[in-house]
């Protein structure tokens, strides 16, 4: 209660601050400050903790500046001609045998050079005075965030404003929302607003509040509304329009999380997808085992995370490209090795399946840790790209990260590109034939090796590709592959081995199902649950979902 | 090995190990510093190694130190290094290597509780020596033992705990997070059990747990969304490694911010945000013991000399190497173990192990001391905020009862095991202690 009363004390002040106007900015310490000043250097508790009450009345922005820096422990009091005299202190360093540390002026930050640590004296921030400065802070800062550029901003601030519903704030609300452009960030002040009528507002205002946050389909404001519901001495016109708000958010509520839950499934279906779409060419098409298949990924990953410091080298304006250049990158990188993987010794074990799973699961661990010496055991840091962060609000309640979004659209346009690569092409028509029939192609003319190599390679491009875009969503370090090599087969397996189609299905029902059921389940369980359903399923359909028929069906 | 008696074997091993260094330097036998051995058991390969590399490194610091100003009663230290490869079985084949082959006066060890549990047999049969440098679910009294890391009332309550305070937001509504192993689940339930007695309703507490590597938070977060809905929500969280990163950046991307729900994180310290792009996590808090940024001389010229350290010896990632609790622990571990064997003026364990009690040091976090009875050490304890750089601004420090503030270690927490207590002087370990 108390806090809400220093925030709601600090709000008026604000608003009269507000009007008085740019008047007070010039000179620096009223009398009143400069003695609240002196408090501050004393030992007095009380005299201190009212000090900064004065200070952070004035609502003048550099006091609170100041304010903040008290909290920080960054003030120090200095004796200077008999008088002492406040500063803020900057940078520290260390020149010959002592400690030096650059100071400015309490009031404008003006610098006042840098002078030895021993010529001053800490004014300390105890846990009292930081509870003290923290409203003033707290308004500050939600006042400088109504303001901010950022719509994202803006509209956590409004949220904030909305769960403290303190009365005051209301018309700095209205003020906001007169402003307000930004779709979302009216929809969160309207929000704001009406749960501060809600909770401090006359009868008819509390009913019109609860009808507006039905319309606005508000789920923050069903607490509010339940005990309004059970409050005894609302008016029954406050109480059914609660109840009916109640009921509308309830039924919202229930399609967002049904959309939500889709668009999860599809998120991680599409997730699955990219990772198994290169193990599906090299383990479906080829029939080779890759256990590599992880570390193909985990390279294309790194090769993000060189590109990207390339970029933060080289063109730091552009940083935010960097994931362009870096999505055809990985792809090489990953494809070149795989290259290298093929011709050099998976060539040699064709048609021995349990050779080649040994063998890949060596280059496995040698890619691994190579890439452990190479860039260290710790993960690096891949930042995303602004256009990346964040998301878009599509609904009330819901927003789709970009990120995912970005993600579901890249599996999309692979998997396209996949299917007119192999059904378009004459190169396709040439992988197509080497995998059913290799003797006869090799008899027609198909030079086998060629195709061999150019499958194993676009495979692990694809594997490089997934590697780029899982850095936007999970860790990058040498471990990476392993963590995903498991979920890579369950797909294939489970899709059908050999068959584009069953992937494509497999993935997308893993993925809404697994998601489908993580609500209810929980994530251990859920994962759990996937995979005795996989066992099952498998037992029954040994084969996957498309089994292959026919002559073919042993190759 | 029952027909050693311990000391014997102790003995025996002091003898061979000042044997082998006499041998290796032949025709300088006489004049041949006599060293002592110490043990490195922590993971270089594996999951594990993200963390633990920079634990050995640091140990290895510490001894170089050590040997520098003359070493330990006039020994050099050798450490024996070995590499448990984040695998359990292998930490306790290790151990056993340790202490009966190599003989090694001490051992400095373990990251994960799993680990820690499957190395204890081996200790505890052999009378061996253990400095275990990580923050852990405590429910452990090991006389072979010395933790140095927090127990849950130095790190898991005073996090909670500062959530609650009017300084830390008066956070109302609890969201535990963690990853599915034992740490997390203890830790919750301790956690839990102070929410209830701190009078907040079962209903505003919610448990989550997921699997390791865990890399899709989307169910998760979409339901800490919904729970925060109200205001007056936060989450803690226990959430290992590797899944720090998906978690953080699903709740940025959401639109969940700090300012509304932040996330008390417990297992997320400057080491690990190395790793990370921390532009998701700015402003989200954690609770330990120690930070990089803690503003003392003596921390200052520790986070230089590893730098300098990790520079000189061509570690991967060189000058921009980080210090954080763990390594801290791990640091000032070495130099209580040196302490304490000069004051008992032997390499024993028996008599070493008595001369820790009491011990004290200035860490490079400030004055710590190692508990009078109970194997686990008084810290202070931090709140610190995530920042830009990867680095901690910290906003609360907790007023401990112990000494210079520090916080007094409790082995069982008085939430989930009040009849509980762990004292090596008074009784054997652990005891029921009297209504």
């Amino acid at each position: 209660m108390i806090s809400r009363l220093t925030v709601l004390l600090s709000l008026v002040a604000w608003l009269a601050a507000g009007a008085a106007g740019h008047a007070a900015a010039a000179p620096a310490a009223s009398p009143e400050v400069a003695a609240a000043l002196t408090d501050l250097t004393g030992d007095d508790a009380d005299k201190r903790e009212a000090a900064v009450t004065v200070i952070g009345q004035t609502r003048d922005p550099k006091w609170i500046q100041f304010l903040s820096a008290l909290r920080d422990g960054s003030v120090y009091a200095r004796t200077r001609a008999g008088q002492t005299e406040l500063v803020v202190g900057g940078s520290k360093a260390t020149k010959g045998d002592q400690d030096v540390i650059d100071i400015s002026a309490a009031y404008d930050r003006a610098s006042l050079g840098t002078v030895p640590l021993t010529d001053l004296k800490e004014v300390p921030a105890d846990r009292r005075l930081r509870l003290a400065i923290k409203p003033f802070l707290d308004a500050d800062e939600t006042q400088a965030q109504l303001a901010d550029p950022d719509a994202a901003v803006r509209r956590g601030a409004a949220v904030k404003l909305g769960n403290q519903a303190v009365a005051t704030a209301a018309p700095v609300v209205e003020d906001a929302l007169k402003k307000e452009s930004d779709r979302w960030v009216r929809h969160a002040l309207a929000e704001a607003l009406a749960l501060i009528h809600l909770a401090n507002g006359t009868p008819a205002q509390r009913a019109s509040a609860a009808r507006s946050l039905g319309d606005l389909h508000s789920e923050s404001a069903v607490p509010a509304l339940q005990r309004l519901v059970t409050d005894s001495t609302a008016s029954p016109a406050e109480r059914g329009a609660a109840m009916h708000a109640i009921r509308g958010i309830e039924r919202w509520g229930l399609l967002t999380r049904t959309v939500e839950t889709l668009f999860q499934g599809a998120s991680l279906g599409s997730i699955l997808l990219l990772m198994a779409l290169g193990l599906a060419v090299v383990f479906g098409l080829m029939g080779v085992i890759n256990m590599a298949h992880g570390e193909l990924m985990a390279l294309g990953a790194y090769a993000t995370f060189v590109v990207q410091n390339w970029f933060r080298a080289a063109w730091p304006a552009h940083f935010d490209s960097y994931f362009l250049v870096a999505l055809p990158v990985s792809f090489l990188v990953a494809a070149a090795v795989g290259l290298v993987l093929e011709r050099g010794v998976i060539r040699l074990l064709y048609g021995r399946p349990l050779e080649t799973l040994l063998l890949t699961w060596g280059a496995s661990l040698i890619i691994q840790q190579g890439l452990r010496l190479w860039f260290g055991a710790a993960n690096v840091d891949v930042s995303s790209p602004s256009w990346l962060s964040g998301g878009v609000p599509v609904m009330v309640g819901l927003t789709l990260p970009y990120n995912r979004v970005f993600i579901i659209g890249l599996a999309a346009v692979s998997v396209a590109a996949m299917y007119w690569l192999l059904f378009r092409t004459s190169a396709g028509l040439r992988i197509r034939a080497v995998t059913q029939n290799r003797a006869m192609s090799s008899c027609l003319g198909v030079r086998a090796g060629v195709v061999d190599a150019t499958t194993f390679a676009f495979g692990a491009g694809l594997a490089g590709l997934a590697g780029c875009a899982l850095t936007q969503i999970g860790n990058v370090g040498p471990s990476l592959g392993q963590n995903y090599i498991v979920d890579s087969f369950m797909v294939v397996v489970t899709g059908g081995v050999g068959k584009l189609a069953g992937t494509i299905l497999a993935s997308a029902g893993l993925g809404s199902l697994t998601k489908g059921i993580e609500p209810a389940l929980g994530a251990v369980f859920g994962k759990v649950a996937i995979l005795v359903g996989v066992i099952l399923f498998l037992q029954r359909r040994p084969a996957g979902l498309f089994a292959t028929r026919g002559r073919n069906a042993e190759a | 090995m029952a027909e050693f008696s311990r000391r014997d074997f102790i003995k025996g091993g002091l003898l061979a190990s000042t044997a082998v260094g006499a041998g290796l330097s032949f025709p300088n036998a006489l004049r041949a510093q006599e060293t002592v051995k110490i043990g490195v058991l922590h993971s270089l390969s594996g999951t594990m190694a993200i963390s633990e590399v920079s634990l050995r490194d640091v140990v290895l610091m510490a001894v170089e130190e050590i040997n520098a100003k003359g070493g330990v009663m006039g020994k050099k230290i050798t450490p024996v290094v070995v590499d448990p490869a984040s695998n359990w079985d292998l930490f306790a084949e290790k151990a056993k290597q340790l202490l009966l082959q190599d003989k090694v006066a001490c051992v400095f060890g373990c990251w994960t509780s799993v680990s820690r549990k499957s190395v204890l047999p081996v200790f505890e049969n052999n009378n061996g020596l253990l400095f275990y440098p990580v923050q852990y679910e405590g429910e452990e009294c090991s006389k072979n033992v010395f933790y140095t890391g927090a127990t849950p009332n130095q790190q898991l309550v005073p996090g909670a705990e500062y959530l609650m305070s009017k300084e830390g937001g008066s956070y109302k509504k609890f969201y535990l997070l963690g990853t599915d192993y034992v740490f997390p689940r203890t830790a919750n339930k301790i956690l839990r059990a102070f929410l209830l007695a701190k009078g907040v309703p079962a209903a505003n507490i919610e448990e989550e747990y997921t699997p390791f590597n865990h890399q899709d938070y989307q169910t998760i977060v979409g339901k800490i969304k919904r729970f925060s809905s109200g205001g007056g929500a936060c989450v803690l969280s226990t959430i290992n490694g590797d899944s720090n990163v998906p978690f953080y950046k699903e709740f940025a991307n959401q639109g969940l911010r700090s300012e509304n729900a932040p996330i008390m994180a417990y297992s997320v310290a400057e080491d690990e945000l190395r790793g990370m792009d921390t532009s998701a996590l700015v402003g989200h808090l954690a609770a330990w013991n120690y930070f990089q940024s803690v503003d003392v001389p003596q921390n200052k010229k520790f986070v230089q000399a590893f730098k300098n350290y990790s520079e000189k010896t061509k570690l991967p990632g060189g000058a921009k190497r980080v210090t954080d609790d763990p390594m801290e622990a791990a640091y000032f571990g070495v130099y209580i173990w040196k302490q304490a064997v000069e004051k008992a003026k032997s390499f024993d364990v028996d008599p070493v192990r008595k001369a820790v009690y009491g011990q004290t040091f200035v860490a490079p976090g400030g004055p710590i001391k190692m508990h009078e009875y109970n194997q686990h050490t008084y810290r202070p304890v931090l709140i610190g905020e995530i920042m830009k750089d990867g680095q901690f601004k910290i906003i609360s420090r907790v007023k401990g009862t112990g000494p210079s503030g520090t916080v007094e270690p409790e082995p069982w927490s008085k939430y989930t095991s009040p009849d509980k207590g762990c004292d090596w002087v008074n009784h054997q370990g652990t005891y029921q202690k009297k209504a």
